[in-house]
This record gives structure tokens, sequence and C-alpha cells, in this order.
């Protein structure tokens, strides 16, 4: 029996067939999978997903890939929860957990929304995988499009930092390089989806790629005991993880997997350098999100225009969460303090996911007891050069190879 | 024939102005608006627009020419 139902419209809800489209033809409107939760209800278990393998794929009754598909896998998920009793004390929180997403295979959370999104377009047909990406995109759609030995385009600015490149280009995708600035690009694809034959991950195939995101939040609930936290902090960039993990918790409900009925708070997370959502929300009118040129160090997360904008806003009021931002100093210091006192070495997407934990924290937002968890989502290597740029560490000597100048040096 | 979704996105000065109209007057390009959200001072339309590829571009050119700022339907597609 087909899980899977069709694609519905955000907006007008008017129903497709299962394709490879994001856009309602009648309103524009985002297109979103649905499922028969109704069959799903009498077969989803705890148990059962318990006897999954130690992957996201645990969670694959609730992925729009049907039982028979070969999966396109390379162990993503299944990331640790850790509970940050250190950084907690600093922050005043005592039931305080990290996700930390960026111990997956190409060290951000992004190999969960393109191992669902290469997996259905290879059962679909396709031939060759495409994407449009700064960075974290970019890489995990080269490396499972290697796993899965589909043909692959990464369409890049020409001015894109070299050790990204060198972490796409090692996977031998064809790299299209494009001279011009954001929007051209931007326009460029918009143009390719629809004259060409592929499956652009995060464009045409979208609907399928973004429930991806959804284990993440899944994950969470199970190891915290199958309990919901009190409030989730995400970064934010197009929104599309975020409206992924608000339907997450929809689910774990609608399929009895959690028995609690308190929905947690959804929080945002933004670099005050490009903030659109941030901005929204502090407006009279938050579901008006106006675009910006984005300017911060958390490229990853740089989405001038982002579209899932609104409904980050909408979930965020609905759920008694807020969008908060921090600046480039603090993104930096928040890098530093989840370092320093978890061992934790997350990019500056995470430095804003813990700096606005930091600053909710301290302007006295929970009492203590809550449990709050913040979805650390890429691994530090990733944007090293921020920190080697920023001399902050001063516990360093240098001293003579001997035990006299070590001991002038340093105090034991 | 080519085909594109936009989004049109207009400022306090660009509210009032019949741009849509005049794409479709000065260019060979068939326009249809889908959504919209304009107040006062601000607004965005989804547009899609239907002609000759060229003929696209020098209409998207008009447009950000009159100052009307001009992107795919559904936002930024590089992540
Ligand atoms: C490390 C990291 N965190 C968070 C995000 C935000 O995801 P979304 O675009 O779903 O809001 C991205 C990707 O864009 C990312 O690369
Ligand atoms: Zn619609």
């Amino acid at each position: 029996m087909a899980k899977l139902l069709g694609l519905r419209c955000r907006e007008c809800e008017a129903e497709y067939e299962l394709q490879a489209t994001h856009v309602c033809e009648m309103c524009f409107g985002p297109l979103d999978v649905v499922f028969d939760y109704a069959a799903l209800k009498k077969k989803v278990t705890r148990d059962r997903i318990a006897q999954g393998p130690a992957s996201m794929w645990r969670y694959r009754d609730l992925l729009p890939i049907e039982d028979a598909t070969p999966v396109v896998t390379l162990g993503e998920g299944f990331t640790p929860l850790v509970k940050a009793d250190r950084l907690g004390a600093e922050l005043g929180l005592r039931n305080l957990y990290l996700k930390n997403d960026s111990m997956n295979p190409t060290n951000s959370f992004k190999d969960r929304v393109v191992s669902v999104a290469i997996s259905w377009a290879r059962a679909n047909g396709f031939e060759t995988i495409a994407c449009a990406s700064t960075g974290n995109l970019a890489n995990a759609v080269a490396a499972y499009a290697a796993r899965a030995g589909l043909e692959c385009f990464v369409f890049i600015p020409v001015d894109l930092e070299p050790a990204k490149i060198v972490s796409i280009s090692v996977f031998d995708p064809n790299v299209v390089a494009v001279r011009g600035n954001y929007d051209e690009v931007n326009r460029l694809c918009s143009q390719l989806v629809e004259s060409t034959p592929w499956a652009f991950c995060n464009i045409n195939i979208r609907p399928f790629y973004a429930e991806g995101s959804k284990t993440l939040t899944f994950e969470t609930v199970e190891q915290l005991g199958w309990k919901l936290p009190d409030e989730i902090i995400i970064p934010i960039a197009s929104g599309c993880q975020f409206v992924r993990h608000r339907q997450a918790v929809r689910e774990l409900m609608e399929l009895g997997l959690v028995r609690e009925d308190r929905v947690p708070a959804f929080t945002g997370a933004q670099a005050l350098g490009c903030a659109p959502v941030y901005n929204a929300f502090n407006s009279d009118t938050p579901e008006r999100v106006l675009p910006v040129r984005p300017d911060t160090i958390a490229r990853s997360i740089a989405i001038g225009n982002p579209s899932d904008g609104m409904y980050v806003n909408r979930i965020a009021l609905e759920t008694g969460g807020v969008v908060e931002a921090v600046s480039e100093e603090e993104i930096v210091a928040a890098m530093r303090l989840l370092a320093r006192t978890e061992g934790i070495f997350t990019e500056t997407a995470g430095g804003v996911t813990i700096g606005v934990l930091a600053k909710l924290a301290r302007a006295g937002r929970w009492k203590g007891d809550e449990v709050v968890v913040a979805y650390v989502t890429g691994h530090g290597l990733k944007t090293a050069d921020v920190l080697a740029k920023v001399d902050g560490h001063a516990r360093r000597v240098e001293i003579e190879p001997t035990l006299k100048s070590f001991r002038e040096k340093v105090n034991i | 024939m080519g085909r594109r979704r936009l989004k049109l996105i207009f400022g306090p000065a660009m509210v009032k102005e019949p741009v849509i109209y005049q794409l479709g007057k000065q260019f060979e390009i068939v326009t249809n608006i889908r959504r919209a959200d304009v107040t006062r001072d601000q607004g965005w339309v989804l547009l899609e627009i239907t002609g000759e590829p060229e003929e696209l571009d020098r209409g998207v050119e008009y447009l950000e020419s009159r100052g009307v700022k001009v992107e795919p339907a559904e936002g930024d597609l590089v992540e």
C-alpha cells in the first residue's frame, strides 16, 4: 500500500500527483507531500522505529520514499543529542541539550534532506542531480550523487571560497562557476529548472527534499525518551527546515508516538547581517517578509529572500516562540563559548543558533528547569577562517625547548 | 515560448504605477497575476509571464528599470 497520497498546495490546497514540481500552478504557493496518516497510524510504533537502522532511515515510514525503493545513504542522521551541563551552567539552564548535526557524513544537516532527495530522484528515473549552492548543500549533493552513481551538476558563484570548492570538487561533480551577482545566479537557476530534465534538489524536488529535515526533530524527541522539549532553537535560512520541524511534532502527536499535547515553542535564529525573518517578526506585519541583501559571516544561512519566511513567523507566534538575531561578534563569541564549554566546534550557522540561545537566556527568557534544545547544524571546520581572522586566544605562550623556560613561562 | 514565475516587489514609489499593464503593452508578453498583497506603501505580486525568452528578458529589464524588484516566485534558490 502506498503511503503517499500526492502533493498539496500550502496556500490554496489544490492537489497534485506525486511529481517533480514544487510550486502550485494555480497560486504559486509551495507544495507539500501528503501522507496517508490513517494507514501510518496502524503501522508506526516506537518499537518499529527502535528496530530500524541507527540512521535517520529508522523514520523511513514518515519519509516520502516507498518501502520497496532502495535509498541512497551514507549513514546520515541519528546524531548525538548531548546534555550540555557546562554551557547550561553559564546560561542558567539545567536541562539544555544540543543536537549535534555536524556529525553527519558531510558535516551538516543537509545530508538528511539530500539523502531523501536523491533517493526519490533515482527511484523516479532522474539521471542527473543538480543544485545551486554556496556551500553545504553542494557538498552534500556532490557526495550523495557520487554514492548513487548519478551525473551531478553543481552551480556555484565564481567567487566561492577555495576551501569550499575543494570539499565539493573532491566528489568529482560537474562544477559550473557562474560569473554574476547573487540575483543573476538565482535567475539563471529558475530558468535552468524549466529547461533541463534534471532533479534540482532544493528546487523542483523540494517537497521531497524538505521532508528529510523532520528526522532531526523525530530523533531529538526519541533521544529525550519520547518526550517533547519545551523549546527548540533552529537556525533560519530559507525557513524550510523550521517549517518541517513543526510538522514533525504534529506527526509524532498524530501517530501517538508522544503522549503530551503541549507543542514546544519554536524559536528561530538569524544573523543580524541577514535577518529578513527577524525584521518581519518584530514588525506590525510578521507575515510580510521583505528581502534584504545579506552581509554576514554566517554565509550558509545568508538567504535574503527566504521562501518559507512567513510560515516561520506564523509558527513562532503560534507556538510561543520568537525569532531573535545576533551580531557578527556575538556569532564568533558563541562559537568559542560552545567549543570552550562543550567541546563542540560548530560553523557560523551554529554560532548564530548558540548566540541566540545565549542572548535569550541572558535576557531571562527561561526560569532554568525548562528543557531547551538547540540544533547545531554544521561543523566548525567549514568556516574555520572566521576564527583565524579574530585573534581571541590568550592562553598561548611560546617557550624554549628547556624545562627552565617552561617553568618561567607556565604556572602549574 | 518560455514562461517565468516571478515575484514583483513594489516600494512606496511604485505601488500606484500600472507597470504590469505597461509590461503587457510594450512587450510581446502575456501577463497573468496569481496572487498579490499590496498595501498603501508596499506590496508584492506573483506573476506568470509567457513569451519568447529574449522578450521575457527585456520585460524583466524593463520592470527593474522602473524600480520594481524582480525575484523568482519561490524566493532564493541558491542555498
Ligand atoms: C548549517 C546550516 N544550518 C541551517 C541551515 C538553514 O536551513 P533552511 O534553509 O532550511 O532554513 C542551512 C542551510 O541553508 C545550513 O547549511
Ligand atoms: Zn495553490
